[in-house]
């Protein structure tokens, strides 16, 4: 202990520490800090005792209120899964086409679908839902296997050439370079694209007409309007699904792409999907 | 060394004494000493009662003033409704976006403060601050408990007993209970007041009101009761404004020395000796009263909020020794200037009330008094033009103001979308806002676009070129809007068009400007 050093000018203690020959007094701390100081031990004991402090090896001390923030978010979440279940239970028990017939179900379904449709179809149908080449466009009135909302619903159900449901969609497009002579194929290229456009060569639609009859309209139909049943796009029309030029047509022609959309009912439940049809539905194309 | 002392003497002693010197220094810090402010009689005390009265009056009574609106609208007068968002101010509804009102509102307030100082001085500190109208209210309080000064300096200096115990609960406990109405009162004025009051008795108000509650009796609390001075010195800012705003044409409560001093005692006695003395005869009656602290005979001071109490005190003791009022009065200084150089003869004398007094003993006609016309000046014509400019532009944009609005967002993603047919769809997000507090139709039709047609979602409707959108009471309303337009009239990239939203009751419409995207090659 060393001796009690008064400092001469003021009088007052000091705290006996010297820094090149400057030492430091030792005034008492104002009262309210002192006061303020000791609440705040006196808290953080109590705290200590109530809530998870001490970490151990594995885990932490649990405190007595048995508090713990996962245990509060799961809290949470049961919550907001209980206010949502009245909305969830009607839809689940009610046809997919009756659910716009009410306003506050409809509004819990465009929420609803709205934000399953950013986690689970963005990643091909686009952020806007607008698709690609390739991912049809959810907001046009082009539908490959049907517009309506029940037919929405039953192809985010089971999906399209999807292995795993045999409810699937499914159709497909024979190759047929296999079938015709690569001048058919550009003849039937040039007709069906002359259905909405100028083809670079006129001389060939005629006979492309004849190739369209004999191999396509089964499918596609007498008028190229395609065939929802058999999910036969609608080639007289402005869209087109993988590429708009006479080629890129040829192309699809000689040797088919199909694009393939997994069934949703096992991984998001059916409320969930009719939510989704809804929301598809509303995006403006909607039949 | 021979003799030391006749080295001294011919060294001059300088008057000088360090600021600092040991002896003299005082602590930084240094525990508050309480004041115990006489109650003071005369005009400004009256003044001051009213004001408290009328000031008070306005707070706890706004919110329970009714005001109908009809059945879609509080009838609440004066309400802010976070919940909603609206403010209601009588025949006033404001929304959020409307809230430059406010804004203006404020900066008339603060203009309005400017003008107020640069000519009566810090009227606002003396009479409407609420700091000083809450700490007179709790000296009322103080006073009736305790007793007057006297006594209460005797009982706070008095050991313990229970009679002090008694008198110190009691006037803390009425001081919490004015402290709880304040705060009470102040949620009032964000939900309907009848109800809330019972709610909040009930125990079913929000959380929130009883923590407004809560802090605020805690505030009321501590500043009125317990700090009361304190706040005005140390923590408030406006002091500091304020003394940027007094010229020398502002009143301000002034001591005028030039008649008071030289003070004395024992004036009669002096006056016999043939010394010269003035009319302050030092009684201290205008330090007692003030609340405080300071003896306005300082001069001019910072702490100073012009309540003019003193000046009631002072008059009241003039009055007795027969000498003219006004030794501490509302002064300006210039005034005070010129009165002081006709007492001091032009700087050249000390103070010599005899300069400023005819032979009789009454007052000189030289002597400068208070002229109304120090108001008209350039410094406050040009606040209260800028001022009444503000109010004006609030009234104008007021009586002009749009209760129908339309805004509308463009989808962006996708910007444009190709139907079949080879026609192109826009969407829109569009809002309606209906800002009277009754139901209307709305119609939403598009001018210009040739050949564009829309489709709302939820209205059963045909496509058409105007739709008729119901939209509830002061209400907006968020429909989804497609509108497309046939192949043969697309333009390429951005045609800009109105969308006009109308209603045909009241002829009142509004018009958006919003833009059409198709592809830049068709």
């Amino acid at each position: 202990m060393t001796k009690k050093h008064i400092d001469e000018i003021s009088g007052v203690e000091t705290t006996g520490h010297e820094w090149d020959g400057i030492r430091e007094l030792n005034n008492p701390m104002p009262r309210w800090w002192v006061i303020t100081f000791y609440l705040c031990i006196i808290w953080a004991v109590g705290y200590m005792i109530l809530y998870p402090a001490w970490p151990l090896i594995n885990s932490a001390t649990s405190g007595v209120l048995g508090y713990s923030s996962r245990a509060e978010n799961a809290a949470e979440m049961a919550i907001a899964a209980s206010e949502k279940s009245e909305y969830v239970d009607r839809i689940a028990q009610m046809p997919v086409e009756e659910i716009s017939q009410h306003p506050d179900l409809l509004q819990f379904a465009m929420a609803g679908g709205s934000a399953a449709f950013k986690v689970n179809c963005v990643q091909c149908h686009g952020s806007g839902a607008q698709g690609a080449p390739g991912y049809p466009n959810l907001n046009d009135d082009d539908w490959l296997w049907g517009g309506d909302v029940n037919a929405i619903h039953q192809t985010i159900a089971h999906g399209v050439r999807y292995d795993g449901d045999d409810d699937s969609r499914f159709s497909e497009m024979p190759a047929f370079k296999d079938l015709l002579e690569p001048a058919e194929v550009r003849q039937v290229a040039s007709y069906v694209y002359s259905l909405t456009g100028e083809p670079a060569d006129v001389a060939l639609v005629a006979p492309g007409k004849q190739v369209f009859a004999d191999n396509c309209a089964a499918c596609h139909g007498e008028d190229a309007k395609g065939d929802v049943d058999f999910g036969a796009p609608n080639l007289a029309d402005a869209i087109w699904f993988y590429g708009a030029s006479e080629n890129e047509i040829a192309a699809q022609i000689a040797k088919p792409k199909h694009g393939v959309m997994p069934a949703w009912t096992g991984r998001l439940g059916d409320p969930v999907i009719k939510q989704l049809a809804v929301f598809i539905h509303s995006l403006g194309g909607g039949q | 060394m021979t003799d030391t002392s006749s080295e001294v003497t011919d060294v001059e002693r300088i008057d000088a004494e360090a600021v600092n010197a040991a002896w003299a220094r005082k602590p930084l810090y240094e525990a508050r000493k309480k004041i115990f402010p006489k109650r003071a009689r005369g005009q400004y005390r009256q003044f001051k009662w009213l004001v408290m009265l009328v000031t008070l009056g306005i707070y706890y009574l706004t919110p329970w003033i009714r005001w109908d609106r009809g059945p879609f609208a509080p009838d609440q007068a004066v309400l802010v409704d976070m919940a909603n968002r609206r403010f209601y101010f009588f025949f006033i509804e404001i929304w959020p976006q409307e809230f430059y009102y406010v804004a203006g509102l404020l900066v008339m307030a603060g203009l309005g403060l400017f003008l107020v100082t640069s000519v009566v001085g810090r009227a606002w500190c003396g009479y409407t601050c609420p700091q000083t109208v809450w700490v007179d209210l709790f000296l009322v309080v103080e006073r009736a408990i305790e007793g007057e000064r006297n006594q209460r300096m005797k009982l706070d200096a008095a050991a313990w007993s229970a009679g002090k115990l008694v008198k110190r609960v009691s006037k803390h406990a009425i001081w919490l209970l004015i402290a709880v109405a304040t705060g009470g009162a102040w949620i009032f004025y964000f939900a309907d007041a009848p109800t809330l009051l019972v709610d909040t008795f009930t125990g079913q108000a929000a959380p929130i009101a009883y923590i407004t509650v809560a802090v605020l009796t805690a505030t009321t609390y501590v500043f009125g009761g317990l700090m009361r001075e304190q706040v005005c010195t140390y923590m408030c800012p406006w002091p500091r404004i304020q003394a940027a705003m007094l010229d020398e044409n502002s009143l301000a409560v002034t001591y005028n020395d030039w008649r008071g001093e030289p003070r004395s005692r024992h004036t009669k006695k002096a006056k016999a000796e043939g010394k010269i003395v003035g009319d302050c005869v030092d009684c201290n009656a205008c330090v007692a009263v003030c609340p405080m602290g300071i003896d306005i005979r300082d001069g001019q001071q910072l702490e100073c909020i012009t309540c003019a109490l003193c000046i009631d005190a002072c008059d009241e003791v003039m009055d007795k020794v027969g000498r003219p009022r006004g030794l501490i009065s509302y002064a300006t200084l210039n005034e005070y200037a010129d009165n002081m150089a006709l007492a001091t003869a032009g700087g050249t004398s000390p103070i010599n009330p005899e300069l400023v007094r005819k032979p009789d003993g009454s007052f000189s006609d030289k002597i400068r008094h208070f002229d109304w016309r120090i108001f008209i000046r350039p410094r406050t014509l040009l606040y209260l033009s800028v001022w009444a400019l503000v109010g004006i532009g609030l009234l104008v944009a007021l009586g002009s103001r749009d209760r129908l609005e339309v805004n509308v967002l463009h989808d962006r993603n996708p910007q444009f979308v190709r139907l079949s047919d080879g026609s192109i769809r826009n969407g829109y997000t569009v809002k309606l806002l209906n800002m009277i507090p009754e139901p209307r139709v709305i119609f939403l039709s598009i001018e210009g676009l040739p050949g564009a047609t829309m489709s709302i979602v939820g209205i059963d409707q045909p496509e058409g070129r105007s739709f008729a959108i119901p939209v509830e009471p002061d209400r907006l309303r968020t429909i989804k809007v497609h509108i497309h337009q046939p192949i043969e009239e697309i333009k390429a990239g951005k045609t800009v068009f109105r969308l006009v939203a109308a209603d045909k009751g009241s002829n009142e419409s509004d018009v958006y400007k919003a833009t059409f995207d198709a592809p830049e090659v068709k």
